[in-house]
């Protein structure tokens, strides 16, 4: 058969996690420990299994509405104001999606014309940049600095903007750097945004998990809540990678086409899923406020850990990683993460996985318990001691 | 209580063999206020011990755990503490607690057969003139305790490497 396949779905490169992973996978060794996970390590709590229990049987296993079910858009809807000062109509402006993925995937479908340019700040999550492409997109990746601490600045978006920007991916707290936007970073990108009329998709998957200020949505800030595609969910806040639900805000305009891709592609997300969201937006402030107390543990002492090593590690204030620099060792990522995994059977994510300007670094996932946490940088430190040695790096 | 003694009080009550110098990097604070602080809290009896959770269900030796409902009459001017104290005295008995509800004290005590313990209430407890009547349970197993399971779970089935 000729043009068997489509071509733009040819043209996109499979994820480099997906490489890593496999080789992981091949080597089937129980000594492995891995610190390459991007979700949390706790169950999700069981007040919320228990809710999902309930739904099943109550029999509530039919479709919902397409926007999802009105008690859970009215929940998201509340959170989103006592927790970000934010106000969103339930009825217009929210929709509840399969994870963030979903509302990222759809999102730049609604936008996007032919050769619409889409701002993707690297290092960052997989998905940005294919879901543009397949959008009919055009990517134009910033790369993030590390002496900023991979934060965004005003000069890095103008200098990225041409004529043809439509949409800027702001993707804080950010995977795989554990880097936030202040809220005065955030001011200085709701200007440039505003006076150059260019979309922002927010994805805010991590916002409950930040370590030193509070998160702030550049949606609330004054004039930008029209422009602004907000991305949230539930995975990693309540632990609940597994049960695929996110949701999306955005203005009705937008929304609304939003939701015809949604519903002739997807119809509505899993209905269990939404039940057990209801009660962990009313019920589970608690239990996030316990897995943060214990991320922030990790990440401090990951950081210092790192930083005895006498690797360059910035300090990051949100997500679950730490994203220290190997470059003083000589080696790239990848070949740093193939050797540890040969030598030292732990599996880390080199940087790169995230976009070319993660070459240097590693992704170190601390949704791990302390113990594993201390098991596994023990082996990386003898490993970093090694390849020192044999560099005669020291 | 001081933050520093909150947040050293809830690790600690998981892991009582926290380091010092892991606890300093954990909470972000100095290894010298946090020895410190652990020091203050063990002459204030805040901190009375650091016992070891064990499952002894998966021991040989054998032990018998008992739980004892107690039904007294408070005295005049002490309540119920003096008859209370004369309970916890006996080196057997591990807890008693003062319980709202259909009886008085919850006593737990330990023995290594259900002959001791059952001597221990007839020989001991139930004579005692303050106290009216008792009864015993005997734990069968253990599910959880402090927070632990001790029933064996299925491992974790994460995926090894995901985005």
């Amino acid at each position: 058969m000729k043009n068997l396949l489509a071509e733009r779905t040819v043209g996109i490169k499979p994820s480099g996690i997906r490489k890593f992973f496999d080789l992981v996978s091949e080597m089937d060794d129980p000594e492995v420990i891995s610190l390459g996970v991007g979700e949390p390590d706790f169950d999700t709590p069981w007040h919320i299994r228990e809710e999902g229990i309930y739904s099943l049987e109550r029999g509530r296993t039919f479709y919902t509405s397409n926007s999802g079910l009105k008690d859970l858009r009215n929940a998201i809807c509340d959170y989103l104001k006592r927790t970000y000062q934010v106000e969103y109509n339930p009825e217009t402006e929210v929709m509840v999606t399969v994870g963030g993925s979903e509302a990222i995937d759809i999102g730049l479908r609604a936008v996007l014309n032919p050769g619409d340019e889409v701002i993707i700040p690297q290092p960052s999550y997989v998905s940005y940049e294919p879901c543009t492409v397949l959008a009919g997109g055009k990517p134009v990746i910033l790369e993030l600095q590390e002496k900023n601490e991979f934060r965004l600045t005003k000069e890095e978006l103008l200098a990225a903007i041409t004529p043809k920007t439509k949409v800027l991916i702001l993707p804080f707290p950010n995977n795989p750097t554990g880097s936030v936007l202040r809220r005065e970073d955030l001011e200085d990108i709701a200007e440039v945004c505003i006076e150059k009329d260019i979309l922002v998709m927010s994805d805010e998957i991590y916002s409950e998990l930040t370590y030193g200020a509070k998160h702030v949505t550049i949606a609330s800030l004054p004039g930008m809540k029209e422009r602004t595609i907000l991305i949230n969910g539930f995975s990693k806040a309540y632990a609940m990678t597994g049960w695929r639900l996110g949701y999306t805000c955005a203005p009705h305009i937008i929304l609304e086409q939003m939701l015809k891709i949604h519903q002739f592609a997807i119809m509505c997300a899993p209905t269990t899923s939404q039940y057990a969201a209801v009660d962990a937006l009313k019920n589970g402030e608690k239990d996030v406020e316990e897995m943060r107390i214990s991320y922030n543990q990790r990440r401090r002492f990951l950081v210092h850990t790192f930083r005895k090593m006498g690797l360059k590690c910035f300090e990051p204030f949100g997500a679950f990683y730490v994203f220290p620099s190997i470059k003083e060792l000589e080696m790239t990522s990848d070949e740093f993460a193939m050797e540890l995994l040969n030598r030292e059977k732990v599996a880390v994510v080199p940087g790169t996985a995230f976009g070319a300007c993660g070459e240097g670094f590693l992704r170190i996932s601390y949704a791990y318990s302390l113990d594993e946490l201390k098991h596994a940088t023990d082996r990386i430190a003898r490993f970093v001691a090694e390849i020192r040695k044999e560099k005669g790096l020291i | 209580m001081s933050e520093l003694k909150e947040k050293i009080l809830a690790i600690m009550e998981k892991n009582s063999k926290v380091s010092v110098a892991d606890l300093a990097v954990l909470l972000g604070d100095t290894e010298d206020n946090v020895s410190r602080a652990i020091y203050e809290m063990e002459q204030d009896k805040i901190i009375c011990g650091y016992h070891t959770l064990i499952n002894w269900n998966k021991v040989n030796n054998e032990k018998v755990i008992a739980m004892i409902e107690v039904r007294v009459t408070p005295q005049r001017g002490q309540g119920f503490d003096r008859i209370a104290e004369r309970i916890y005295n006996f080196s057997e008995v591990n807890s008693v607690y003062l319980i709202s509800g259909g009886f008085d004290l919850m006593v737990m005590l330990e023995g290594k057969t259900l002959q001791e313990v059952a001597m221990f209430v007839s020989d001991k407890l139930s004579p005692l003139d303050s106290v009216l009547s008792t009864a015993t349970h005997f734990v069968l197993k253990k599910y959880k305790e402090h927070g632990t399971i001790f029933v064996s779970q299925s491992p974790r089935e994460r995926m090894l490497i995901t985005p």
